[in-house]
């Protein structure tokens, strides 16, 4: 993965650097050792390092504009980071970079069911939001696998999504306002707990700009009533085109399930061993769980059931306790840990119009061949986010680079079905270089000038989004600016 | 101008000389520069998906047939797109371009979301005549910055949408209406409140102060509709006289559509606020009549022409939209809340990256 050379003037000023930012925050939040800052070298995306120059570790929104104003000054480029659970490198520093990581932030600023929403810090976990809610049965509806670990600045970043988002949307569909600190430090505030924008929706376009607008500090977020019960059913098919058709008439029917999600035999197996699930041995397994009363989940399931028997499936179970639903939910959440028990994998993150299932999967399994990577099916079936995870071996000589082919074809593949690159973990250095496969240049252009409204000298998470040679000129303008 | 093709409009917008007025079926009440740009003439439905909910349409094609094609196979646009042909008094026919151009929503926004959740992708031409597009037509993507949420909305201001693709949902089997009877706002906004935080799914949450009720909708298939309305009387229980509506596809229609205030003289302000503030604010407004949504989160107000709305209200948090007035009222006021400095300072920026030469709908948003 090509990164752009670092800004030999910045290294050089690392001292400046280091002295003005300890002059705005305690000693321990501004970390400068090489052997320290080598923990911020990557994210979950872990084919690719590189220490950044330093990292900082603010605790609130004025300490955060005092690093950027101070980082915008200098000229040094930010690399923003919530809890370093990207999967497409999204927190990958530069060499010459400031890491700001958000972590220390994590505070519950406000509750208010009356309005249904909650305001926090942003580097409060996913899973905390609900946890600070869940007593009085409310929740925080995004759910990404990573839920555990990632961070409301992250979700922001990169608008994620969830294995439920069916029903309840992505994060955009549930952020109702930011308070955002600029590179060169002023902090806006967008949005709030009423709807709606009353001018043009900034909040729209900053959620999922992979941190490259501004830093999400604090976010107001939805948060909605706990349905009394939900209730998934496991169904097992001999034929992914079968368990395609049988998605497409469930949607059709008029029930919409909260999830539908799909696994392919390498998937199933894996995920069995790690969670015992009891997952049926087959080729493709759906799981379509439906929320409700005890009585309005039987009729949804029965309803789906009856569905489901017209397409023969060779395993039909609807869950009989919470514990067997909990166990369901932790296989599909644990897919790609277990994957990665099995060996090295890149997980890909394409979406496909829900018609094409059949047709992709039948040109993944024949890519799989033609490249000699197995290759496992785990995705969101009901909204087409597709997640592909190719095994290979990081210590075999070219192995990587095979899978880095093997993974920009299943993506213009996703693009050429009417589909695109990313549903839910963004572009960051990852599809990076395939983006033109989608976009044209008029399209990438208009992007890029939102960033330049907000970030002029192209300083917040650089050699992200854009190809490299797309944003050069931008990017060189800004070395130039020194 | 009134282009027929993507390309033709392309030329066009790059050709202009003088600021135009950027219609669809001119029913919404955007006035603008005396030279237009139609949009009618780019109509058809392109793709419509029902096992995928999803349908992409150019923009001049009526909200009406798009709305049979989706009725055909049982579904609908969630979002549930006012009408405002009745409260402004324009005629013309509503087209899916205006609705997306001016993120117009109804009561199923409280729960379904806004018309800018449900758009999945847009093309548009830009002011300098460049042809964009952005997102595309699944449910899913964050491929690159969104500007589908920037477009939705944007009145025109940054490019002339040309074709929009929107998720669908299905169109829920029944529907019932519970109306409780309340003294007061306070009250009905605490009936409201209670309402949308219970589990039972609400998806319209209003307030008529005109006879007193305020008014909750339940859907969905004919059993668990049943089972939620009895949950909610006990969930309402002490707070006012419950009764069942009939026909509640009609009583919401006219909710969405603000009938309330057809035909009647004065300005017409929607403002979007916290529901926990809407008692208070809506005091200050010494409006003629009042209509509340969104759970109270919407007001709609109608008050003498000319009136300062904003001045009376004072500084809250939220926005306040002049949606209905004189010419020349709505120039003096402006039809957009005024924002921050530094919101003011972004949008100027996106506007002129978009359109440098200020030729779309200029002067319109602020």
């Amino acid at each position: 993965m090509e990164m752009p050379r670092p800004n030999p003037e910045v290294l050089a000023r690392k001292q400046t650097v280091v002295s003005r930012l300890l002059r705005v925050l305690p000693q321990d939040a501004v970390i400068h050792d090489p052997a320290e800052t080598r923990a911020y070298e990557c994210d979950a995306l872990t084919a690719y390092r590189c220490p950044p120059m330093l990292a900082v570790l603010p605790s609130s929104t004025a300490e955060v504009a005092d690093v950027l104003r101070i980082c915008n000054e200098e000229g040094v480029p930010v690399v923003p980071r919530g809890s370093g659970t990207s999967l497409a490198g999204g927190a990958l520093p530069t060499a010459d970079c400031v890491i700001l990581g958000i972590a220390r932030m994590n505070e519950v600023l406000e509750v208010d069911y009356d309005n249904r929403f909650i305001r926090v810090q942003t580097g409060r976990t996913n899973q905390s939001v609900t946890g600070a809610v869940e007593e009085d049965d409310f929740f925080y509806a995004p759910d990404p696998s990573s839920q555990l670990a990632c961070a409301i600045a992250g979700n922001i970043a990169m608008n994620s999504g969830g294995a439920h988002c069916l029903k309840y949307g992505v994060t955009t569909n549930n952020l109702l306002g930011v308070t955002m600190v600029m590179m060169d430090g002023n902090v806006v505030e967008i949005g709030g707990a009423h709807l709606d924008a009353g001018g043009l929706d900034l909040l729209g376009v900053i959620c999922g700009s992979e941190g490259q607008l501004g830093v999400v500090t604090e976010a107001t977020l939805r948060i909605l009533r706990k349905p009394e019960g939900a209730r998934p059913v496991l169904m097992g098919f001999d034929d992914n085109e079968v368990a395609g058709q049988c998605v497409s008439d469930i949607i059709k029917s008029g029930i919409l399930p909260v999830a539908i999600e799909f696994m392919d035999t390498l998937c199933i197996k894996a995920c069995e061993n790690f969670a015992h699930a009891g997952y049926p041995d087959c080729t493709a397994l759906l799981i379509v769980e439906v929320e409700g009363s005890e009585p309005e989940i039987d009729y949804q399931l029965s309803k789906i059931i009856e569905i489901a028997k017209r397409h023969n499936p060779v395993e039909l179970r609807e869950s009989q306790s919470a514990e067997e639903s909990a166990k369901i939910w932790l296989g599909r959440k644990s897919a790609f840990g277990a994957m990665g028990q099995m060996n090295d994998y890149m997980c890909l993150d394409g979406t496909i119009p829900v018609s094409s299932l059949p047709e992709v999967l039948r040109r993944i399994g024949e890519l799989s061949e033609d490249y000699g990577l197995p290759v496992g099916n785990v995705f969101h079936a009901g909204d087409g986010n597709m997640h592909p995870l190719i095994l290979f071996d990081a210590n075999k000589p070219g192995d990587l680079e095979k899978c880095e082919a093997f993974g920009a074809d299943i993506l213009r593949l996703c693009v050429d079905v009417g589909g695109c690159l990313t549903g839910e973990h963004g572009v960051g250095i990852e599809k990076r270089d395939l983006m033109t496969h989608q976009y044209d240049p008029a399209d990438l252009e208009a992007q890029m000038a939102v960033k330049d409204v907000f970030d002029p000298n192209w300083l917040l998470n650089p050699a992200k989004v854009f190809p490299l040679d797309v944003s050069e000129a931008r990017r060189d303008a800004q070395i130039a600016a020194e | 101008m009134k282009p027929e093709t993507e390309a033709e409009l392309a030329e066009m917008v790059a050709g202009l000389t003088e600021p135009v007025n950027i219609v669809g079926g001119g029913t919404r009440g955007i006035t603008g520069p005396a030279a237009t740009i139609e949009t009618v003439g780019l109509s058809g439905i392109a793709l419509y998906e029902p096992g995928a909910l999803t349908i992409v349409a150019q923009v001049g094609t009526p909200l009406a047939r798009i709305e049979a094609a989706l009725e055909a196979e049982g579904q609908q646009l969630a979002f549930e797109p006012m009408d405002h042909r009745g409260l402004l008094g324009t005629g013309g026919t509503p087209t899916i371009g205006g609705v997306v151009a001016t993120n117009i929503s109804g009561p199923r926004r409280i729960q379904a979301g806004a018309c800018r959740d449900f758009l999945l992708g847009v093309r548009f031409v830009d002011g300098t005549g460049q042809v964009v597009k952005n997102g595309g037509r699944v449910m899913k993507n964050v491929t690159g910055y969104d500007l589908v949420k920037l477009m939705a909305g944007s009145c025109g201001t940054l490019g002339v949408l040309t074709e929009v693709s929107l998720k669908v949902l299905p169109k829920p089997e029944v529907s019932a209406t519970l109306a409780i009877q309340v003294p007061d706002t306070t009250t009905a906004i605490r009936a409201l409140s209670a309402a949308l935080k219970s589990p039972f799914e609400v998806s319209g949450a209003a307030y008529d102060p005109q006879d007193g009720q305020a008014l909750l909708r339940v859907e969905g298939f004919a059993e668990s509709v049943a089972y939620r309305v009895e949950q909610l009387k006990s969930v309402l229980a002490g707070i006012g006289e419950i009764a069942e509506v009939s026909d509640s596809a009609a009583l919401w229609r006219a909710l969405r559509d603000v009938a309330a205030f057809h035909g009647k003289d004065g300005d017409v302000w929607r403002i979007s606020v916290k529901p926990s503030d809407t008692p208070d604010l809506a005091a200050r407004l010494e409006a003629k009549q009042t209509l509340f949504d969104w759970g109270g989160g919407l007001i709609w107000a109608l008050v003498p022409n000319g009136t300062d709305l904003r001045a009376r209200l004072g500084a809250f948090e939220g926005h306040a939209t002049l949606v209905r007035a004189e010419a020349s009222t709505a120039e003096t006021l402006g039809r957009f809340q005024p924002e921050a400095a530094p919101i003011q300072a972004l949008t100027n920026g996106i506007r002129h990256k978009f359109d440098p030469r200020g030729l779309l709908n200029p002067g319109l948003m602020g």
